[in-house]
C-alpha cells in the first residue's frame, strides 16, 4: 500500500433495478483524510451507490477497492470488517436500550454482556473526548435528542473501528446549531485521518465542509470537482443539467386585511402529549408567513388542526368568522368550504392516493363538489378533461392523466397536489414542506407558483424545515419550538444564526458558546417530555 | 412502472395457481390409488356436461358471487370481513321471517321484500363489529369471527325454540307458502316435458347475483362513495386529510358487505330449501374469501372465481357419489385451490414479475 492509495475507489459500478438504471458506470476515488461530498437530486442514484458500498445491494458490474485493495462486499458485515461505517438518515437504534447497549449490539465480545459493556465504556469515553462526541452512555436512546442519537450512530461506527464513515443526509433532522456541531465532529474526524463521505442535497453544506464533491444525475456521475474551485451555481447546474435560479425573485409584499387569525391554539395528541401550547399567529392577504422550526416541534400538528383533521382548543378565524375546531363541522371538507386549501407535508401518505390515477387525484378532497357529479355517478369524463388541462398548465411530466400517482417523480406529484389546491382559488393556502423530495428544477417552479398566488392577494402559511426556503420565500418568519411560537422576525432583519437559536428555544443571544446554550435548552425540553410521558 | 402487464396479473397468476393446485390434487388422488384423469373427467362431466349439472354449479356460483362480493367490498376499504357466514345466516332469518309472516300475492313481490329483509338483517349483523372497529378499534377480523359463532347460536335458538313447527323434529322453519317459491331454471327455460335443468336448484336469484356484480362495479368505480371507500382503503391518513370520515366509511362499507352476504340467503333459503334450515350457508361465507382474493375484488374476477368454486363444489359432489374417493378428499382439493389462489398468491406472482422484468429488459437491449 502506498501513501497515495485512495481510501475508496469505485471502478465502473453499474446497477439496474428492472428497467431502471440506478447507477451507470460510476467511478470515484476518495483520498484518505478527506471529506467527499456526493450531491444529486432525489433518485439520482446516491443512496443506491452507497448501499452497494455498504453491501446492501450487489453491483451488476464494477469493482470496489478499499485502501488500495480490491474488496468484495457481499453484505454489511463485510463492509464493517473492511472499515466502513454508515450513518443512515433514519437511525437504526433500539429505542429502549441504553447508548452503551446500542453501541455493542452486534459487536459483543462474547456470550456475557458485562465485559463487553465495560470495554465499550472505556472506548466510548476516549472517543467522546477525542472528537467532541459526548453522550451519556447510560441514557436510554428514547430520551435523547435526534442530534445526540446521531452521535450514537457515529460512535457505533467508530467503535467498530471504521476508517471510512458514510453519512446519508445527516442534517435533515438537526437544528442549524446541531448541524454546526456535527460539522465540527466531522472536522475532528478528518484531522485524525478518517475518510468521510457525505451524501446530501444541500449545496450549502457541500460548500461548507467538503474537500471534493461528486455530482450525480440520473444514475451517472456527471463531475467530480474540488470544492474550493466550484460554486453553488455551478453545482446546481451540474445536478439539473441546465441553469437554475437559486434565489426566489419576488417583489416586496403588499399585505392587506388579516385573513387567517389564530389565537392560543392548543392541541393534545393521542398519547396525551400537548403538541401545541397556545399558538397565536396572523396571516394577511397577500403575504407569506413562514413557520421555521426543527421537525417535530408542533408544525405538523398546526397544519393538521388548520387543515381540519386534528382537534384543538382556542380560536381560529377565517375572514373574521370563527370556525369549529372540534366536532362534526371540523373536517377537511368544511375547511375547504371555508376557502382553506392545504398542500400537506407528506404528499405520499396524505396529499395523494398513490395507486389512484392522476385524474382521480386531481379532485381528491373536492370530489363531493356537485360539479363533478352527474346523477348518482361521478362525472369522470369532466374530471379527466380538467385534469388534462391542469397537468398541462402546471407542467406535470408526463402529462398523462391515466398514470397512477406513484409513477410520477416527487416533483411532479407535488405539482399535481399544487394544481389541485391552487386551482380551487382558495383564500388561504396552507403549505407544508413544499419542496421536500422535489428536484431542483421543480423547486424553482413551485416557489414561483407560491409567490404568484401571494401576489393575487392570498394568505399563505408556509411550514418548512429548510431554513433557506423559509428565508427566501417568507415575508414574515415565525419560529416554532416545543409547541410555541418563540418569536417573529422579518427576513431582512434576521439571519440563520438567530433563527437557529430560536429554533432551539433560545430567545436571547447568549454569552456562552452557542452550542452549549442550544444543548441546555434541548435537554430541558427532553426532561419536560420525559415527565409528560411518565 | 408496474411490474407486469395487467392481463398477466389478472389472468396468468390465477391460472397458474389453479394449475399448481390441480397438479397437487392429482398427486394426492394418485396416492390413494385412484386415477386423477378419470376423476377430473367425472367432475367435468357431472358439473358441466349436463344441464342439471350446470343447474347445481350455477346454484353454488350464485352463493359464492354474493359472499365473494361481500368480502370484496370490505377489501376495498381495507377490511377483512370473515363474518360473511354469520351475516348470511342472519340474513336467512330475515328472509324466512318475511316469507313466513307476510302474505305475498306473487313471487316477484316476495323476492323484492325478502331481498330488503335479508339485506337488512345481514347488514345489521355487520353493524356491531364495524361500529366496534370504527369507534373502539376492536379488530374486525376478531369480532366478525366471533359473530359467526354468535349467529350460529342465535339461529339455533330461534329455529329450535321459536320457529320450529310443533311436532317437527329438525331445527328448521315450516315450508314457506307457495306464493314465495322462486322460479327455478327448469321453470324458466325448460319447455313442457323437457329434461332441461331437471331437479336442479339454480333459480332466478342467479340473475340477481349478476345484477349485484354490475351494481358493485358502478358503486366502487363510478360513485362518490366508491371513490371514498377505495381512497380510505389505500390510505387512511390521506382520507382524513381529504375530510373523508374513517368512522363513516368503515361502517358504511361493512353495512354493504353484510347486506351482500345477507342476500345469499335468497338463493339457499327462498330459492332452494324453501324453508330456513340450520346449516343453510354451508361454509359459503368462507369460500367468499377465496373468491374475493382470487377475483382481485373485481366483480368480473369474483364472477369467474365463483364459477370455478361452483364447479369444484358440484364436481366434488359427483366424485363422492360415483368413486371411492372419500368426501374428505374433495374438501382437500377445494382447500388446495383456496391455498394456492388465496394464501400462496405471492409464490406465483413474484417469479412471474421477475420473468416479465427480465423480458422487458431484454426487449430494451435488443
Amino acid at each position: 500500500m502506498t501513501d497515495t492509495a485512495p481510501a475508496i475507489e469505485l471502478k465502473g459500478i453499474s446497477k439496474a433495478f428492472g428497467p431502471v438504471q440506478a447507477n451507470k458506470d460510476i467511478s470515484i476515488r476518495v483520498m484518505p483524510g478527506t471529506i467527499h461530498g456526493i450531491i444529486g437530486e432525489n433518485g439520482a442514484g446516491k443512496s443506491t451507490l452507497m448501499s452497494i458500498l455498504y453491501g446492501f445491494y450487489k453491483a451488476d458490474a464494477g469493482e470496489i477497492w478499499i485502501q488500495g485493495k480490491k474488496t468484495e462486499i457481499p453484505d454489511s458485515q463485510a463492509a464493517i470488517s473492511a472499515g466502513i461505517g454508515m450513518v443512515f438518515q433514519h437511525f437504526k437504534l433500539v429505542q429502549n436500550f441504553t447508548v452503551l447497549e446500542n453501541v455493542i449490539l452486534g459487536a459483543e465480545d462474547g456470550p456475557m454482556l458485562r465485559p463487553s459493556l465495560a470495554r465499550a465504556r472505556g472506548v466510548l469515553k476516549q472517543l467522546s473526548e477525542e472528537y467532541e462526541l459526548s453522550v451519556d452512555p447510560d441514557q436510554l436512546i428514547e430520551n435523547l435528542s435526534v442530534g445526540h442519537q446521531q452521535r450514537v450512530e457515529i460512535l457505533k461506527a467508530l467503535y467498530r473501528q471504521a476508517d471510512i464513515l458514510i453519512l446519508d443526509e445527516p442534517t435533515g433532522v438537526l437544528t442549524p446549531a446541531e448541524a454546526d456541531h456535527l460539522f465540527r465532529i466531522l472536522d475532528n474526524l478528518r484531522a485524525e485521518g478518517k475518510t468521510i463521505v457525505l451524501i446530501t442535497h444541500k449545496l450549502r453544506e457541500i460548500m461548507e465542509i467538503t474537500d471534493t464533491v461528486s455530482v450525480m444525475r440520473r444514475g451517472e456521475m456527471t463531475a467530480t470537482v474540488k470544492t474550493a474551485e466550484t460554486s453553488p451555481e455551478q453545482l446546481a447546474e451540474l445536478m439539473v443539467g441546465r441553469k437554475v435560479l437559486l434565489r426566489v425573485d419576488k417583489e416586496p409584499a403588499k399585505p392587506g386585511a388579516p385573513i387567517l387569525q389564530v389565537d392560543t391554539l392548543r392541541h393534545v395528541d393521542r398519547h396525551g402529549v400537548e403538541r401545541l401550547k397556545g399558538v397565536s399567529l396572523e396571516v394577511k392577504a397577500g403575504e407569506i408567513l413562514g413557520i421555521a422550526g426543527v421537525a417535530g416541534n408542533g408544525q405538523s400538528e398546526l397544519l393538521e388542526v388548520l387543515g381540519g383533521y386534528a382537534d384543538a382548543s382556542g380560536t381560529v378565524r377565517v375572514n373574521g368568522t370563527e370556525i369549529d375546531l372540534t366536532g362534526r363541522r371540523s373536517d377537511g371538507q368544511s375547511r375547504r368550504a371555508r376557502g382553506i386549501a392545504h398542500v400537506p407535508e407528506d404528499r405520499q401518505t396524505e396529499g395523494l392516493i398513490m395507486p389512484y390515477t392522476a385524474w382521480e387525484n386531481t379532485v381528491f378532497g373536492y370530489h363531493r363538489d356537485p360539479r363533478y357529479q352527474s346523477g348518482l355517478l361521478m362525472n369522470n369524463a369532466l374530471i379527466k378533461d380538467e385534469a388534462q388541462d391542469k397537468m398541462t398548465r402546471y407542467d406535470v411530466r408526463p402529462p398523462n392523466p391515466n398514470l397512477a400517482a406513484r409513477n410520477f417523480s416527487g416533483g411532479n406529484q407535488q405539482k399535481i397536489v399544487l394544481a389541485r389546491e391552487i386551482e380551487r382559488d382558495p383564500d388561504i393556502l396552507l403549505i407544508g414542506q413544499p419542496t421536500r423530495g422535489v428536484d431542483i428544477g421543480a423547486i424553482e417552479f413551485i416557489h414561483q407558483e407560491i409567490v404568484r398566488l401571494r401576489d393575487q392577494g392570498k394568505a399563505i402559511l408556509l411550514v418548512s424545515v429548510e431554513l433557506d426556503e423559509i428565508l427566501s420565500l417568507s415575508d414574515r418568519i415565525a419560529v416554532m419550538f416545543d409547541g410555541r411560537i418563540m418569536g417573529e422576525r422579518l427576513p431582512s432583519e434576521t439571519d440563520q444564526t438567530e433563527l437557529g437559536l430560536l429554533m432551539a428555544g433560545v430567545t436571547e443571544r447568549p454569552d456562552k458558546p452557542l452550542i452549549e446554550a442550544v444543548d441546555a435548552q434541548l435537554e430541558a425540553k427532553e426532561a419536560r417530555e420525559a415527565e409528560q410521558h411518565d | 412502472m408496474d411490474k407486469m402487464p395487467a392481463w398477466a396479473d389478472a389472468v396468468l397468476v390465477p391460472l397458474i395457481s389453479i394449475l399448481l393446485a390441480a397438479i397437487l390434487s392429482a398427486i394426492v388422488i394418485l396416492a390413494i390409488g385412484e386415477n386423477p384423469v378419470d376423476a377430473f373427467k367425472l367432475m367435468v362431466d357431472g358439473a358441466l356436461m349436463r344441464s342439471s349439472g350446470w343447474g347445481y354449479t350455477l346454484y353454488y356460483t350464485t352463493n359464492f358471487i354474493f359472499t365473494g362480493l361481500c368480502v370484496a367490498v370490505a377489501f376495498h376499504a381495507k377490511m377483512f370481513n370473515i363474518g360473511g357466514e354469520g351475516q348470511a345466516m342472519i340474513g336467512g332469518l330475515g328472509v324466512a321471517l318475511a316469507c313466513l309472516f307476510i302474505p305475498f300475492p306473487h313471487w316477484s313481490v316476495a323476492l323484492f321484500v325478502a331481498m330488503l329483509a335479508g339485506g337488512a338483517f345481514g347488514a345489521a349483523w355487520a353493524l356491531i363489529p364495524s361500529y366496534l372497529q370504527a369507534k373502539r378499534g376492536s379488530h374486525i377480523v376478531i369480532t366478525t369471527i366471533m359473530f359467526n359463532f354468535i349467529a350460529a347460536a342465535v339461529l339455533n335458538y330461534v329455529l329450535v325454540n321459536l320457529l320450529r313447527p310443533t311436532g317437527a323434529m329438525d331445527p328448521a322453519t315450516a315450508t314457506f307458502p307457495a306464493a314465495t317459491h322462486l322460479p327455478t331454471f327448469q321453470d324458466m327455460f325448460a319447455p313442457e316435458g323437457s329434461r332441461l335443468f331437471r331437479g336442479s336448484p339454480a333459480n332466478v336469484t342467479f340473475f340477481l347475483a349478476v345484477l349485484a356484480c354490475i351494481g358493485f362495479w358502478f358503486l366502487i368505480w363510478r360513485t362518490k362513495l366508491g371513490y371514498e371507500i377505495r381512497a380510505f382503503g389505500h390510505s387512511e391518513s390521506a382520507a382524513k386529510y381529504a375530510g373523508i370520515s374513517p368512522v363513516r366509511i368503515t361502517i358504511v362499507s361493512m353495512l354493504i358487505s353484510g347486506g351482500l352476504a345477507g342476500l345469499m340467503a335468497l338463493n339457499t333459503t327462498m330459492g332452494e330449501a324453501e324453508r330456513l334450515v340450520l346449516n343453510a350457508t354451508e361454509g359459503a361465507g368462507f369460500i367468499g374469501i377465496a373468491v374475493a382474493l382470487m377475483g382481485r375484488s373485481h366483480p368480473v374476477g369474483v364472477f369467474l372465481a365463483a364459477l370455478l368454486f361452483g364447479f369444484l363444489y358440484q364436481g366434488g359432489a359427483e366424485l363422492a357419489l360415483w368413486t371411492n374417493i372419500p368426501r374428505e378428499l374433495i374438501t382437500v382439493i377445494q382447500a388446495l385451490v383456496i391455498l394456492f389462489t388465496g394464501a400462496l398468491d405471492n409464490m406465483v406472482r413474484m417469479p412471474l414479475e421477475k420473468l416479465f422484468l427480465g423480458m422487458r429488459r431484454n426487449g430494451q437491449k435488443g
